[in-house]
């Protein structure tokens, strides 16, 4: 592993991490706003960190 | 990328899809459908109970219903009935009471043309008595007035003096 | 009852092979080993972990001699080179000796199989790569025998399951866990991301990819660590079946949102075209890497995290590395659940676009 590697590795992860979590946050907001639809915001926060998860590991390993 | 390619096995590759899709096709057959199904059917055995036991409930209540509405007309029924009868009675005693005082009415105007009558006989009969009394009476007085000539007389002319 | 001795066998299995885990501070009987090949060694133990092997080994260990002793049993191996050649893998002695068959001679190298002289030499090309012939491969390895043995614990368990349902039409014995998964699938993926009207089409897939995976990435969690879904092989299997279905029953809607994307200016569609093809192969290799990713950074973190055990050699670092990996350990089991989920769910969302019909614009 170069050092450019490590560091796009790295950046990947911030991105990756900062994405995610905004993600996680913005659907506990939803969810503590309406408790009752729970069930689909979840789901609806599962596929969109999935998506964001598969970028980063594609750029990972493209790294 | 290139320790992937490397890690590739075209024997794993192969050997896992046709596991998975013999897998797919036999759970298909012997599990999926079968569960589906029996899954399938509770929940519409456990809808169309539901269903059922809703429509028993509103076939009795409708039967509740009917009842209520059979024993109201019931009731009012026997109201009007008694209330016939009631007026039927209250006729009944009605007429009999008319007729009683006709009937009585009748008697008593009867009794009032017999008492009537009774009495013109026997004022009639007292009549009739107190000049036959009256007459022997007269006779008797007469014979004796007429016993004496002079007093014939007097009699005449006071009698002929009256009559005039 | 069947899946009573099934969960025994497996109960079984797992105390047999926790023996592994007790057997590893032989790694550190070495005698003064220098720090730096301690470290290699774990390296080498976790990549060989992750990687397919022609034997199913419980353990092995270094005795006191300095030889390294396997314990477990060898796999056949079927390789066509002008030809079927069956054999055990036994003839490889773990890669130190070569394997004659018919006259051809194999050699085991990093995990792969060439074609080799009697001496059993291998050139190399610039970038040292083995540049020997390697035959088609068809082994039962330890993943094919492992998927084999997953394949046939569902095809019971899933079969038996339905049997009950025959004579009860209320759950019994596993059933009665397995059966919300059953309707959780149903009613919270398949329904609403593909419709009411076709879901019933894609059910089978759908639980079956969600229960093998599920079931395949927890085994791989016990002390046997086969962790079949670390390998490339096999998540492609699996991502390519779903694009191979999604393809094939996408409907005109489906393509003409490809090619001709309605609702935006012409020159948009000849942009967006390209971009909704590539998209269409981008869906199913995020599928295939995000399982391959998590369930191998998973192993490598966890394999790691019990590898600083032999590294610190102190009475700080054995609780230490116990606490994390028994941690890690539970957040594995969450992610085999994750991922199996992820992947049932975006399977369905993907088959869902392709069945749409849109309202026309």
């Amino acid at each position: 592993m170069t050092i450019p590697n490590i560091v796009g590795a790295g950046l990947i992860v911030i991105g990756a991490g900062l994405g995610i979590g905004k993600i996680g946050g913005s659907a506990m907001d939803a969810i503590a706003r309406q408790p009752e639809a729970s069930g689909k915001i979840q789901t609806a926060m599962l596929i969109a960190a999935a998506l964001i998860e598969g970028i980063g590991f594609a750029a990972l390993f493209a790294a | 990328m290139d320790k992937l390619i490397e890690q590739f096995s075209l024997g794993l590759f192969v050997w896992q899809s046709f596991l998975f899709i013999g897998l797919v096709l036999l759970l298909k057959k012997y599990a999926w459908k079968p569960i589906l199904d029996a899954v399938n059917d509770r929940e519409e055995g456990i809808k169309n109970a539901l269903e059922e036991a809703e429509n028993a409930r509103k076939e009795m209540q409708d039967l509740t219903a009917d009842n209520e509405r059979i024993l109201k007309e019931a009731r009012t029924e026997r109201d009007a009935m008694l209330k016939e009868a009631r007026e039927l009675k209250d006729g009944i005693i009605a007429d009999a009471q008319e007729e009683a005082k006709t009937q009585a009415n009748k008697v008593i105007q009867q009794a009032q043309a017999t008492i009537a009558s009774e009495k013109q006989a026997a004022i009639a009969e007292i009549k009739n008595q107190v000049a036959e009394l009256s007459i022997g009476i007269a006779e008797k007085v007469v014979r004796a007035e007429l016993e004496d000539k002079d007093r014939q007389h007097k009699l005449i002319k006071e009698m002929l003096k009256e009559v005039s | 009852m069947n899946t009573f001795k099934l969960l025994k066998t497996i109960s079984l299995l797992w105390i047999l092979a926790t023996a592994s885990i007790s057997a590893k501070p032989a790694l550190d009987k070495e005698e003064h080993p220098p720090q730096k090949d301690l470290k290699a060694e774990i390296k080498a133990y976790i990549n060989h972990h992750l990687q397919d092997s022609y034997d199913f080994s419980l353990y092995s260990y270094t005795d006191e001699q300095g030889k390294h002793i396997y314990k477990g049993f060898p796999l056949p191996v079927i390789l066509w080179d002008n030809g079927l050649k069956v054999f055990a893998s036994a003839k490889f002695h773990h890669g130190e000796t070569l394997a004659e068959v018919d006259g051809n001679y194999y050699k085991l190298y990093h995990g792969k199989i060439y074609k080799t002289d009697a001496d059993g030499s291998i050139e190399y090309d610039a970038h040292h790569h083995p540049v020997n012939e390697k035959p088609l491969d068809f082994s039962l390895t330890k993943n094919v025998v492992f998927i084999l043995l997953v394949a046939l614990l569902m095809f019971f368990m899933f079969s038996k399951m339905a049997r009950n349902y025959q004579k009860n039409p209320l759950p019994t014995g596993i059933g009665r866990l397995l059966e919300p998964i059953i309707l959780y699938i149903r009613d919270d993926i398949a329904i609403p991301n593909i419709g009411e009207k076709k879901y019933k089409r894609y059910m089978s897939y759908l639980l079956t990819v969600f229960f093998f995976v599920w079931i395949i990435n927890l085994l791989g969690l016990t002390p046997l660590g086969v962790n079949v879904t670390n390998n490339i092989a096999v998540t492609l299997a699996l991502a390519l079946m779903t694009y191979v279905i999604t393809t094939f029953s996408g409907n005109k809607d489906y393509w003409k949102h490809i090619f001709w994307m309605p609702g935006v200016p012409w020159p948009m569609k000849i942009i967006l075209a390209p971009i909704e093809l590539l998209g269409t192969f981008i869906k199913p290799f995020s599928l295939m890497i995000r399982l391959y990713a998590n369930i191998t950074a998973g192993h490598v973190v966890l394999m790691s995290i019990i590898g600083l055990m032999f590294i610190f050699k102190n009475w700080i670092g054995s609780p230490l590395s116990f606490g994390l990996a028994f941690a890690l350990s539970l957040l594995e089991l969450l992610v085999a659940a994750l991922q199996a989920y992820i992947f049932t769910m975006l399977s369905a969302l993907y088959f869902g676009s392709a069945v749409e019909e849109h309202d026309h614009h």
